[in-house]
């Protein structure tokens, strides 16, 4: 995918659901989707300050209409607490990445400096390859991933989204 | 908790559960992993019922409901018991009937090992539930089943399902120990969180709502279900008398209001009566009380009840707006809505200050009169008409009696021609539609109800599917009565045939003998009579109504070629209702 820093995608929507933290709940969330028909595009689950919770971060494909509908279900199960959608423009996103890429010895001290630039960092270094690791807003890893491409990626990871409401920046707002 | 603590083990625990929950009876049949629940039952004042098929287990436990209100109760074994009940499970969600299911399960430790009768319950029956639990500590099983309870009457109704693994309810496993203990009602709150239902509607909502009534001059209230399950009867009578607004009840709510009222409409949807169905085509407000715009009340979506405001009740935020925007959305239980709208009303000067309504009364009363149902009598030495059957059965059986219906042509015949006038007197599988309901719902509601007559009315297609629930009644000594309408066919699908591909009747076809029914009836421990002229029909019916020490079965032997009418046809605007069988594209 050519990235484009500019451009959120259009039809991605961010949910953000506090659970109970059981077994069976992210199974009861997904099914909600699956059933519709909805992709779940990216999704990041862990417990919260409170073990009790969890805290599932949703980035679903759908038109918004069939999503109000896809809340409303998601609202109707018993184990689900609280669900937020987060608009892009007033949340803080990251995503972590873990890309393997060829790094000869013409190109290591290359990649060694764009990784700089981007504050990732060299988590593990082959005879001919190393690992980075960045976390950052999913479109600066895109961009990242997009210069890393010409030197050979080897493998890429990358984690669901997690978001959080921007703080309320009283009194500009 | 906290006081002196008894032992006990899980099988006793959860038999315990169900009688201090006022269960007074359990539809099921045991199996291997379900075994060590059923032997505590011997020494319960609970009453089990022990079916022929876990389904008939799962509709008894719904028709049960249906007639008393109080949720059903069902208990099956693991693998199959538990697939054999997904279906009932299905019809209880879509029609939010309040059902507790419980299946055995393996033991904990061989869940997932592909142990012998193990099957993934709480995976395949996620999404047809309210709600599923599998239970994995005998320590849980009071606070599981006062959720279980708690989900299923509260709210939207509808089937919670708890999983048992066999070890934790089997004495001779350590795992089933248990202290016993009973969670307060807060106690099982406080263990919800995420389980909130509003009940009480908004008060500017409510307000609203008062204004557009008294706005409108072509008003009708549009009630579902939800008002049955909301004991909302005598609520939904005081708001229609005060402000005089006609009625349609949905095949749901049959007997939530009247039909031999004034104010009563009849039943409006695809096999709706003209009036019900051009009523709300030509109104101005619709004011939907537990009504869920489905699909076969609103025909073509953007063409229903173009010129009407919405007024929307429901106690399930997710139905408001899912397929007609309301103007007023009002979440909250049909019953405190209901009362709150009338006292705002009449605090706001009704019935005085309601506009003059005399002519939208004179257009709705000119329609009754201009399209009443209608149906031609049969020829003599021609086979009964259903309608007729109907007429006769409604009109020779006890005020009050309880009927229940299959799905297919027989239960939108029953639907129209029966004449309710008490809620809860009408049981049938409205949502999923689900053919065989009949049988075993009747059984359950006249355990139910044994003090009423319940008549099951089904097709011969329907009947085959369940039948074998018979020996269930006849056992068990529940003198339920069932009229098969036998028209030798899959009489709604040979309907659509006819209709709508050309008359190519494709695998629709019976036989009005195979079975014979009055042999099949006798060999089941029934009463069995057979039905073939009009004269018989009556004295037949008085015979039936008189026996009540077995249950009895008659087969009506009806006219294949009559076609349930009127008829929006599928797709279609409900402006283009066909009334009968000599007009419209669709009726030859």
């Amino acid at each position: 995918m050519i990235s484009n820093p500019a451009a959120k995608p259009v039809k991605h929507h961010l949910l953000s659901v506090l659970v109970e933290n059981k077994a069976g709940v992210l199974a009861r969330v997904a099914s909600l989707f699956a059933r519709r028909g909805y992709n779940i595009y990216s999704l990041a689950v862990a417990p919260t300050d409170d073990e009790r919770l969890s805290r599932i971060t949703i980035v679903a494909d759908a038109e918004s209409a069939p999503l109000e509908q896809v809340v409303k279900q998601l609202h109707k199960l018993i184990n689900v607490i609280k669900i937020s959608e987060l608009d892009p423009l007033d949340s803080v996103e990251q995503e972590l990445m873990l890309c393997t890429v060829n790094a000869d010895a013409a190109s290591r001290s290359q990649i060694v400096e764009l990784a700089g630039i981007y504050d990732a960092r060299i988590v593990d270094v082959g005879h001919s390859d190393v690992t980075i690791s960045a976390a950052d807003l999913p479109a600066r890893l895109d961009d990242l991933e997009d210069l890393l491409r010409p030197y050979g990626i080897v493998m890429v990871q990358r984690t669901g989204r997690v978001a959080l409401p921007k703080l309320d920046r009283a009194p500009t707002r | 908790m906290g006081e002196p603590t008894t032992r006990m083990n899980g099988s006793e625990a959860l038999i315990k559960a169900l009688e201090l929950e006022g269960v007074e009876v359990i539809f099921g049949l045991p199996g291997g992993c379900i075994l060590p629940v059923y032997d505590p039952i011997i020494d319960s004042p609970i009453r089990h019922v022990l079916v022929r098929h876990e389904q008939g287990a799962g509709h008894m436990a719904e028709g049960y409901a249906h007639a008393t209100g109080r949720p059903g109760v069902a208990m099956v074994t693991s693998g199959p018991g538990s697939t054999n009940i997904v279906t009932p499970l299905c019809d209880a969600f879509l029609d939010s009937i309040p059902m507790v299911v419980i299946t055995g399960q393996v033991p904990v430790a061989a869940i997932g090992t592909d142990a012998f009768q193990e099957c993934d319950t709480i995976g395949i029956t996620r999404s047809v539930t309210k709600h599923n639990e599998l239970v994995t500590s005998a320590q849980d099983i009071p606070m599981a089943v006062r959720q279980a309870f708690l989900l299923a009457t509260t709210g939207r109704p509808g089937p919670v399902l708890l999983d048992i693994p066999k070890d934790i309810v089997d004495p001779q496993n350590a795992n089933s120990a248990m202290d016993w203990y009973w969670p307060t009602d807060a106690e099982v709150v406080a263990s919800m969180p995420g389980y909130k239902p509003t009940t009480k509607g908004h008060p500017r909502k409510i307000k609203e709502a008062a204004e557009l009534i008294t706005q409108s001059t072509r008003p009708v209230l549009y009630v579902g279900g939800g008002i049955l399950k909301a004991r909302a009867a005598d609520a939904l009578r005081e708001l229609a008398e005060l402000v005089e607004i006609p009625v349609v009840t949905t095949l749901m709510a049959r007997g939530a209001f009247p039909d031999d009222h004034d104010l009563c409409l009849g039943m409006p949807g695809m096999h709706g009566n003209y009036t019900a169905v051009t009523a709300m085509q030509e109104s101005d407000l619709l004011i939907a009380l537990g009504s869920r715009f489905d699909d076969r009340v609103t025909g073509k979506v953007p063409d229903f009840a173009p010129y009407a405001k919405i007024i929307h009740v429901d106690i399930d935020p997710a139905e408001l707006g899912k397929v007609r925007k309301p103007d007023v959305p009002i979440v909250g239980d049909a019953r405190l809505v209901i009362e709150e709208l009338v006292r705002v009303l009449k605090a706001s000067g009704a019935p005085e200050n309601q506009p003059d309504r005399s002519e939208w009364r004179q257009t709705l009363s000119g329609w009754q009169e201009k399209f009443p149902l209608s149906y031609e009598q049969s020829e003599p030495g021609e086979l009964l008409k259903p309608q007729y059957v109907l007429e006769q059965l409604r009109d020779l059986s006890p005020e009050n009696t309880i009927v229940a219906s299959g799905v297919g042509q027989h239960q939108m015949w029953t639907a129209q021609y029966w004449t309710f006038r008490h809620p809860y007197t009408w049981i049938n599988s409205g949502g999923l539609g689900t053919m065989g309901f009949s049988v075993p719902a009747a059984i359950g509601a006249k355990v139910g109800m044994p003090d009423r007559t319940v008549w099951a009315v089904d097709g011969d297609g329907c009947f085959q599917m369940t039948a074998q629930e018979m020996v269930t009644a006849a056992t068990e000594r529940i003198p339920v009565k069932i009229a098969i309408l036998n028209n030798a066919y899959l009489g709604m699908v040979r309907q659509w045939q006819e209709m709508f591909y050309d008359e190519r009747y494709s695998e629709v076809y019976l036989s009005p003998d195979l079975p014979d029914y009055v042999k099949w009836a006798e060999a089941m421990g029934c009463v069995g009579f057979r039905v073939e002229s009009p004269e018989e029909v009556g004295p037949t019916i008085e015979k039936a109504n008189a026996i009540n020490d077995r249950p009895v079965v008659v087969e009506f032997r009806t006219d294949s070629s009559e076609k349930v009418f009127p008829m929006v046809p599928p797709g279609s605007s409900n402006s283009a209702i066909v009334v009968g069988p000599g007009e419209g594209e669709g009726g030859r």
